[in-house]
C-alpha cells in the first residue's frame, strides 16, 4: 500500500518536473553550460548521503554519492527546479537526505522543545532572582569575627585591596 | 608473553581499582581510617599496573606483533615508528585503555598531594573517582580489550579473536596490518584523542569531590571549589584544545572547507565544554558571593555525565543508528553506567538540598550576579539545543521509525541567537560591581567603546555590503573586543597615573597582580577572535567548483587559479600520489603555486583529499583536487574562499594563553583565599 502511494507520488512528481521542465529549459537557453558544478552542489548542499552516516552529498566521496550527484545534474539539466529534486530524494531514501529537519509531524519537536526550554529558562531565572531578592541572607553576620592572627588578617586585606 | 603480562597486569588493576572503591566507601562510611588508608595505597597501585598494559600495548605496535588483533587493525609495516606509537589511540580499544590510564595517573597525583588539607574529603573523593577508572578498566578488560589474538580455525572463512587458544585453533601471524585510517595520519588528529580525554578526565576530579563535599555534608564551606579550581581549568582547557585541534584536523583532512560541521561526534565533545564553562563561571559566585551552590553541584554533575556521554558516542556510533547500540556491549555498559552514576549523584545532591543554601541575597538585578546567572542560563540552553539535536535522530527511529537528519542549519539557527547574547554578555558582565550597579555608571564605561565599535562596524559594513547579515555579527565582536581592551587602557591607566610606570610595565603588573581577573579576559579576547572567524564562515565563504583543461581558469572571489599540470609519484607510508599544480593569482598578479594532492592509500584502498591552501590572516584559499581524466590533460578542483578563518587558530592559541596567566601560581594570594574560606567568610573582593 505504501508502495503503491510512494509509487503515484514519484509518477505525479515526474509529470509535473517534465510539464515545467519545457519552460524552464526555455529559460535557461541562454545560459551555456547549464548545469554547471555548483548547480549541482548547490542542490546537494540541501541533501544527505542516504547511505553513509552523518556525511552532506555536496562532499561525500564514495561512489555512490558520485553517481547521485550526476544524477542531480541529469535532472536539472531535465529543467528540475531545486525543490523537485529534493522532494524526489525524500520520496526515493526518506526524510534522513534533508539537512534541516522538517517543521511537520514528529520531527517538528526537535525546532519546538529548544524554544520552549529557552522561554521556560528565561522564566525560572526570572523567578530564582525575584526569590532572591526577598531572602534574607543566611550568612552569620552578627556572629564575632573568628580568631584569626593580626598578621594573617592584614595579609587577607591587602590580598583583598590587590585583587580588586 | 608480552602480551600476557599486560593482560595480567591489566586484571590486577581492575581487582584493585575495585578493590580500592569499595574499601573507601566503607571507610568513608565507618570513618576506619584503616580502611581508607587501604584503599589510598590500592588506588595509588592502578596507575603504574596500568602502565604496564600501556608499554606492552605501544612496544607491540612499535614491533609489529601483528597476532594481536588491536596491532593488526591500527599499525601497518609503512606507518611511521611514530605514528605507530601514536596508534594507541588510534582505535577503540587502545583509546579506552588510555582513557583509563590518564585516569589513573589524575587519581594517582590527587591522593598524593591533597592526602593532609582535605581529610574527610578524600574517602568520597577515592570513591568517587576510583569507581569510574574501575568502570573503564573494567571495560578494556571484558569488552573492548586490545590483547585479544587472532586465531585461525579449520574450515571456517573468517578469522577468530580470542585471549586463549580455541579448540583446534592455529595462531594467525598476519604479514602485515591495515594500519591507521589514513585519515587520522595528521598532527590535529594525533593531538586531538589525547587532549580530549585529558579534558574529559581531568573534570572528575572536581566531580569526585563536590561529590565527596555532599555526602561528607562539607559542601557549605565550599572548600571544594578551591581545591579543585585549577583541576577545573585545566580539564577546560585541554577540551578547548582538544576541540581546536578537532576543527583543525577537520579543515586539513576531510575536504569540505570548513572545521566545523555538527555532526553528533563533534558535539559530544560541545556540550562538556559548554556545561563546563557554565561551571566554570558559577564557582566564581560561590567563590565570591557564597551563590548559586546548588546549581554549581547540578553543573558539574552535568559535565561528569556529558563527559562520559561524550565518550559512549565517540566510541559507540550509538548515534549513526540505533542498530549500532547493541552491536557490543560496550553501549549498554556505558548507557547503564552513566544513568546511575547520573541519577545516583542527583539523588545525593537532593538530600543536602538545604545545606546548600544561599548566603547573600540580590540586591539588584543590574548586577554581576544576575548577569552571571543570565549567562549561566544561556549555556544550559544551548547544552539543550545541542543535546536534543544530537540525540533527535535515535530518537525519532524509536518512536515513529524513520530515521532523520540533523544538520548543520538546525544547529547554526537555534545556537546562533544564544552564542550572539554570550558573546554580548562576555564583554558587558566583567563591568558590572557585585551586588549592584547603577545604569548610569555602566552607560558611562560603555559609551566610548560602544561609538568606537559602531564606527568599526561602519567600515566594516562598507566592505560587507553585500553580506547584510554579517554586520549584525562583526558589531557585536567589534564592541566585545573594544569592551575587552578598554578593560585593560583603564588598569593600564590608572597604573600610569599613580606609578607612573610605562605602557609595557603596567601591563606587566596589571596582569602578574591579578592574574585570575585578567587571564580571564585574555582567554573572553580568544573566544571574540574565534566568534570572528566564525562568522568569516558563516557569511563570507565563497566556493566553486569546475573541470579545466591545461593553461585554462577557475575564478572566484577576485582570485583565479590557472591549472598547469598533474604529477603522479609515489609516497611514504604506502600511497600513491596525484598533485596538481596550480598558480594561484589575485586580478591577474600572481601569488603563488597550489598543490592540492590525493593521496591514496594502496592497503587501505582509501583516498586521502590533501587541499592546497594559500593562508593570510584575512583569507585563505583552498583548493582541492576532486577528480581528473586519465590523460592528465584536465581535472576537477573544488575551490573554496575562506575569509577569517585563520582567526578561529588564533583564537585558540590566546586561549591558552590566557588560561595560562589565569592559573598561574599565587601561593600568598590562595592561602589567603583559603583560610578566609575556612572561617566561613567569602571575600567581599
Amino acid at each position: 500500500m505504501k508502495n503503491i502511494k510512494r509509487q503515484l507520488l514519484l509518477f505525479l512528481i515526474t509529470v509535473l518536473a517534465s510539464l515545467v521542465a519545457v519552460t524552464v529549459v526555455y529559460a535557461q537557453d541562454d545560459q551555456p553550460g547549464y548545469p554547471t558544478d555548483n548547480d549541482v552542489i548547490r542542490v546537494a548542499k540541501q541533501l544527505y548521503c542516504p547511505v553513509c552516516p552523518n556525511t552532506p552529498l555536496d562532499v561525500c566521496e564514495t561512489k555512490a554519492c558520485q553517481d547521485w550527484r550526476a544524477q542531480i545534474r541529469d535532472q536539472l539539466a531535465q529543467g528540475w527546479t531545486d525543490q523537485q529534486i529534493i522532494d524526489y530524494f525524500v520520496i526515493q531514501y526518506g526524510e534522513r537526505v534533508l539537512a534541516e529537519p522538517q517543521r511537520k509531524g514528529f520531527t517538528s519537536l526537535v525546532w519546538f522543545l529548544p524554544l520552549i526550554a529557552l522561554l521556560l529558562g528565561i522564566g525560572i531565572v526570572y523567578e530564582v532572582l525575584k526569590n532572591w531578592q526577598k531572602q534574607k541572607p543566611a550568612l552569620v553576620t552578627a556572629a564575632p569575627l573568628p580568631q584569626i592572627p593580626d598578621e594573617i588578617l592584614k595579609k587577607i586585606e591587602r590580598e583583598i585591596q590587590e585583587m580588586d | 608473553m608480552l602480551a600476557d603480562i599486560g593482560l595480567i597486569s591489566l586484571t590486577i588493576a581492575f581487582l584493585f581499582g575495585l578493590y580500592a572503591t569499595i574499601a573507601s566507601a566503607y571507610g568513608g562510611w565507618r570513618a576506619r581510617t584503616d580502611w581508607v588508608e587501604s584503599a589510598r595505597n590500592a588506588a595509588l597501585l592502578v596507575f603504574p599496573l596500568l602502565t604496564i598494559p600501556v608499554i606492552v600495548i605501544v612496544y607491540s605496535l612499535y614491533k609489529f606483533d601483528f597476532s594481536l588483533a588491536y596491532v593488526y587493525d591500527v599499525s601497518s609495516r609503512a606507518m611511521s615508528p611514530f605514528l605507530r606509537v601514536t596508534a594507541l589511540w588510534g582505535g577503540q580499544q587502545g583509546s579506552v585503555l588510555f582513557w583509563a590510564w590518564l585516569m589513573a595517573a589524575f587519581v594517582g597525583i590527587v591522593l598524593l598531594r591533597k592526602w593532609e588539607r582535605d581529610r574527610e574529603l578524600m574517602p568520597w573523593v577515592t570513591f568517587v573517582a576510583m569507581l569510574t577508572t574501575a568502570f573503564f578498566v573494567g571495560v578494556v578488560l571484558f569488552i573492548t580489550n586490545p590483547f585479544v589474538r587472532l586465531w585461525h580455525v579449520p574450515g571456517a572463512t573468517e578469522l577468530t579473536q580470542a585471549f586463549f587458544q580455541p579448540a583446534n585453533a592455529m595462531p594467525y601471524l598476519p604479514e602485515d596490518g591495515n594500519g591507521l585510517n589514513p585519515l587520522l595520519r595528521h598532527f590535529g588528529m594525533i593531538g586531538h584523542p589525547p587532549t580530549t580525554y585529558l579534558g574529559f578526565t581531568g573534570f572528575v576530579i572536581p566531580f569526585a569531590f563536590a561529590i565527596a563535599a555532599l555526602i561528607t555534608g562539607q559542601s557549605r564551606h565550599d572548600e571544594w571549589i578551591i581545591t579543585t579550581r585549577r583541576w577545573t581549568l585545566f580539564a577546560w582547557i585541554f577540551l578547548s584544545i582538544g576541540l581546536v585541534l578537532g576543527g583543525r584536523w577537520a579543515y586539513d583532512v576531510l575536504g569540505w572547507g570548513g572545521f566545523w560541521g555538527w555532526d553528533p561526534v563533534e558535539n559530544a565533545m560541545l556540550m562538556p565544554w559548554l556545561t563546563g564553562t557554565a561551571f566554570l563561571h558559577s564557582v566564581m559566585m560561590t567563590e565570591k558571593r557564597g551563590m548559586m551552590k546548588r546549581w554549581n553541584m547540578a553543573l558539574i554533575i552535568l559535565t561528569y555525565s556529558l563527559s562520559l556521554f561524550g565518550t559512549f558516542i565517540t566510541r559507540t556510533g550509538v548515534i549513526s543508528s540505533v542498530h549500532a547500540f547493541s552491536k557490543t556491549a560496550l553501549g549498554p555498559a556505558f548507557f547503564a553506567f552513566i544513568g546511575l552514576t547520573f541519577l545516583g549523584s542527583l539523588t545525593i545532591l537532593y538530600l543536602r538540598w538545604d545545606t546548600l543554601k544561599s548566603e547573600h541575597s540580590l540586591e539588584s538585578f543590574i548586577s554581576r550576579e544576575a548577569a552571571f546567572v543570565l549567562q549561566n542560563m544561556l549555556f544550559v540552553a544551548v547544552t539543550f539545543a545541542v543535546f536534543w539535536g544530537t540525540v533527535f535522530p535515535l530518537l525519532s527511529e524509536l518512536v515513529t521509525g524513520t530515521k532523520i537528519t540533523v544538520g548543520p542549519p538546525y544547529f547554526q539557527r537555534v545556537t546562533g541567537p544564544l552564542f550572539f547574547v554570550l558573546v554580548l554578555l562576555m564583554g558587558v558582565v566583567p563591568l558590572l560591581t557585585w551586588r549592584k550597579h547603577a545604569a548610569r555608571s555602566l552607560g558611562k564605561t560603555i559609551w566610548i567603546p560602544f561609538l568606537a565599535s559602531l564606527g568599526m562596524t561602519a567600515i566594516w559594513g562598507f566592505a560587507h555590503r553585500m553580506h547584510p547579515g554579517s554586520i549584525f555579527g562583526l558589531w557585536l565582536v567589534t564592541l566585545t573586543l573594544s569592551l575587552i581592551l578598554a578593560e585593560f587602557w583603564k588598569g593600564i591607566q590608572a597604573r600610569h597615573a599613580t606609578r607612573g610606570e610605562n605602557f609595557l610595565s603596567a601591563l606587566f603588573n596589571l596582569i602578574s597582580r591579578n592574574h585570575r581577573r585578567y587571564g580571564g579576559y585574555i582567554i573572553h579576547l580568544g573566544v571574540v577572535l574565534i566568534a570572528m572567524g566564525v562568522i568569516g564562515d558563516a557569511y563570507f565563504k565563497q566556493e566553486t567548483q569546475g573541470t579545466v583543461s591545461q593553461g585554462e581558469v577557475l575564478s572566484v572571489g577576485g582570485y583565479q587559479l590557472e591549472f598547469q599540470k598533474l604529477l603522479a609519484y609515489p609516497g611514504s607510508d604506502g600511497r600513491e600520489i596525484v598533485e596538481a599544480v596550480l598558480d594561484l593569482s589575485q586580478n591577474g598578479k600572481p601569488i603563488r603555486t597550489l598543490n592540492p594532492r590525493r593521496d591514496y592509500f594502496v592497503v587501505q584502498e582509501q583516498p586521502v583529499t590533501v587541499p592546497g591552501v594559500y593562508s593570510t590572516p584575512g583569507v585563505d584559499v583552498y583548493a582541492m583536487l576532486v577528480g581528473w581524466d586519465s590523460s592528465g590533460s584536465s581535472a576537477t578542483f573544488k575551490i573554496y574562499v575562506n575569509s577569517l578563518i585563520n582567526w578561529v587558530w588564533i583564537g585558540g592559541f590566546v586561549m591558552i594563553l590566557g588560561t595560562l596567566i589565569a592559573t598561574w601560581s599565587n601561593p600568598a594570594q590562595r592561602e589567603a583565599t583559603y583560610v578566609l574560606k575556612r572561617e566561613g567568610l567569602t571575600s567581599q573582593a
